[in-house]
């Protein structure tokens, strides 16, 4: 029988340990997809973050290092500086990302650093059980804020793609999506764009992609993608907030 | 070797380290050793090499583990503040089993303390500082000639044994000036590093660097295996000077600066007919215990001073090597203030029953 579809070639034959109707699945497939449609598999080094990805390091087929939590964009500065002729991107999440590895985004980012970053917000702090995030919404439950995020007690969300985008180093950054297929496939657009915009050595780029995490939301998968189009969506509109006219 | 040049320590740190094949060199200003950054910031371009002023320690420290990831020879620089910021970074490195050179120019503490020597990061230096079961290789310089021996044999160490090597000075050591002989060529010991991320480029099987494993046996098993080299590293890398203890009856030990004021007071105890004589330890991990510990059994030996610039570090590995076979004093100043020779000779004479 012939096959008409495969497990690519970017990713290890391994099974992997998210939970059901979790995308983060989905984002891995998107990111070896594009090392595959670029050719740049054996040129490129990732690395994972601290999260429920912290071991992500098995399933991209590329060369991977795990870095501590939130120094992914320094670890990925270090390996680049080594390799400059190598893709290098990191994986992250919001709460690695958005809090404790703020400075080192930001820093990458103003620096020009000529890494790609996927930044995966779902909301939540997944590995840990649940707890807020940066990036909680107001008024979201969470094992941390559970009579919901009052912005008097605990601030308010981060727009981590608003607020990279005002860095002149960080050349392209868009937000993206995994809710729809239609949204899928533009995440894989963005995905392709951040490395060749490092490929063709412009500067730091980032894609933010809204993700679900149906575990620690208490959601089922079907309405954990309702969710993120009703309440995530208002508050982190998708669109590119840099780089718009960059053709690459 | 080539002609004597008087040169500042921290500078001779920095261009010891370009000649040991550094090319790769993340900091973070702080006093008193931004010299290196200083000097690496302009000494680096002529090599082609790369210098980055890091947003923290911390991100400092991390981009070290990224760049010892990918193969390279790597330094970063600090102070005590500064160090205590990048010891995650360490455990981290301990776990991955990266080769990395860390210079720790010592000030005073606790907290932001002072810009004045010290010696109060022995125990931070030694016994851990991160969380996890791991050793560094720890060297300690007392001259500035010794600073550039000992930072090129710094990165040799690294890569022979996949482990941070930190220098342990202090900011008497960093600041001070003394002539220094460079050698025309040094020997690079090259290591293969097949394990190192540079992207497959052909390789089957991909590299992982990481320091997580979930598994209990497997981890107990990277445990085991890196309580191995640190045996392997006990039993080949112990590096001490043993000065006049032949016929001592009082013995100093002393490392770094400490072990300078008191090389003077060994000649003016014995002008005044007290036999003293000096261990000095070279690597502080690992510790010099057996040498200490037949020093101990010599007969004519009453009994140890340790001097520091603390509130007694070091001493306690003294006394675990002399295992209650002498007694051992402690004399240390805090602070920033250096023990002058006139205090320790006192302590001696003391001692000397004198």
């Amino acid at each position: 029988m012939e096959k008409v579809f495969s497990r690519t070639e970017g990713l290890l034959d391994k099974p992997m340990h998210y939970c059901p109707g979790c995308t983060h699945g989905i984002i891995h497939r998107l990111i070896a997809e594009a090392m595959c449609e670029l050719d740049i598999l054996e040129e490129t080094i990732g690395v994972s973050p601290v999260g429920c990805t912290y071991n992500n390091y098995e399933y991209f087929a590329c060369d991977m290092v795990q870095a501590s939590h939130g120094r992914a964009p320094a670890v990925g500065t270090g390996i680049k500086r080594v390799h400059p002729e190598r893709m290098v991107f990191t994986y992250q999440g919001d709460g690695d990302l958005a809090a404790i590895g703020t400075a080192e985004i930001v820093h990458a980012a103003a620096r020009g650093e000529k890494i790609s970053t996927f930044f995966v917000n779902n909301a939540i702090y997944g590995m840990t059980s649940g707890q807020m995030a940066p990036t909680t919404l107001i008024g979201q439950k969470t094992t941390t804020s559970p009579f919901g995020r009052d912005p008097q007690v605990q601030g308010y969300p981060i727009n981590v793609s608003e607020m990279i985008a005002t860095l002149e180093g960080a050349v392209y950054v868009e937000r993206v999506s995994v809710s729809s297929f239609k949204d899928i496939k533009n995440a894989a657009k963005a995905i392709r764009k951040a490395f060749r915009v490092q490929q063709a050595g412009l500067g730091f780029s980032m894609v933010e992609i809204l993700s679900t995490c149906p575990t620690n939301w208490g959601i089922d998968p079907v309405g954990a993608i309702e969710w993120l189009e009703e309440n995530m969506k208002k508050k982190y509109p998708l669109g590119v907030f840099r780089g718009k006219d960059l053709e690459v | 070797m080539t002609k004597r040049v008087l040169m500042k320590g921290n500078e001779v740190i920095a261009e010891a380290a370009v000649r040991a094949g550094c090319r790769h060199y993340f900091g973070y200003p702080i006093t008193p050793q931004t010299e290196i950054m200083h000097y690496m910031a302009r000494r680096m371009p002529e090599v082609s090499g790369t210098i980055l002023q890091a947003e923290s320690e911390v991100a400092a420290i991390n981009m070290v583990y990224g760049a010892a990831a990918a193969g390279a020879r790597v330094m970063t620089t600090s102070s005590s503040p500064g160090i205590s910021l990048k010891q995650e970074g360490f455990s981290y490195i301990a776990g991955a089993e990266l080769p990395a050179v860390v210079v720790n120019i010592v000030r005073t503490g606790p907290g932001l303390g002072g810009i004045l020597p010290a010696q109060g990061d022995y125990f931070q230096a030694t016994k851990g500082g991160g969380h996890g079961d791991y050793r560094n290789i720890v060297l300690a310089p007392a001259s500035i000639q010794e600073l550039y021996e000992l930072t090129v044999e710094a990165f040799n160490l690294a890569d022979k044994y996949r482990n941070l090597v930190m220098i342990l000075g202090d900011g008497t050591l960093g600041q001070m000036m003394e002539p220094v002989a460079f050698r025309d060529e040094e020997s690079i010991e090259t290591v293969a590093k097949d394990w190192a991320v540079s992207g497959r480029q052909g390789r089957k099987e991909h590299n992982e660097i990481t320091s997580i494993y979930i598994n209990p046996d497997i981890m107990e098993a990277l445990n085991n295996k890196l309580q191995a080299k640190y045996r392997e590293i006990e039993k080949n890398e112990v590096r001490v000077e043993v000065l006049q203890c032949e016929d001592a009856e009082i013995v100093i030990t002393a490392f770094g600066i400490a072990s300078r004021i008191c090389r003077n007071v060994i000649r003016q105890a014995r002008a005044e007919g007290i036999k003293v004589g000096m261990i000095r330890p070279i690597t502080l991990w690992p510790f010099p215990s057996k040498t200490i510990s037949a020093v101990a059994s010599i007969e004519s030996v009453s009994s140890f001073l340790t001097v520091e610039l603390n509130a007694g570090q070091m001493v306690e590995d003294v006394r675990l090597a002399v295992n209650g076979s002498k007694p051992v004093e402690f004399y240390g100043r805090m602070g920033g203030n250096l023990p002058s020779q006139k205090e320790i000779l006192e302590k001696i004479r003391t001692m000397a029953g004198k």
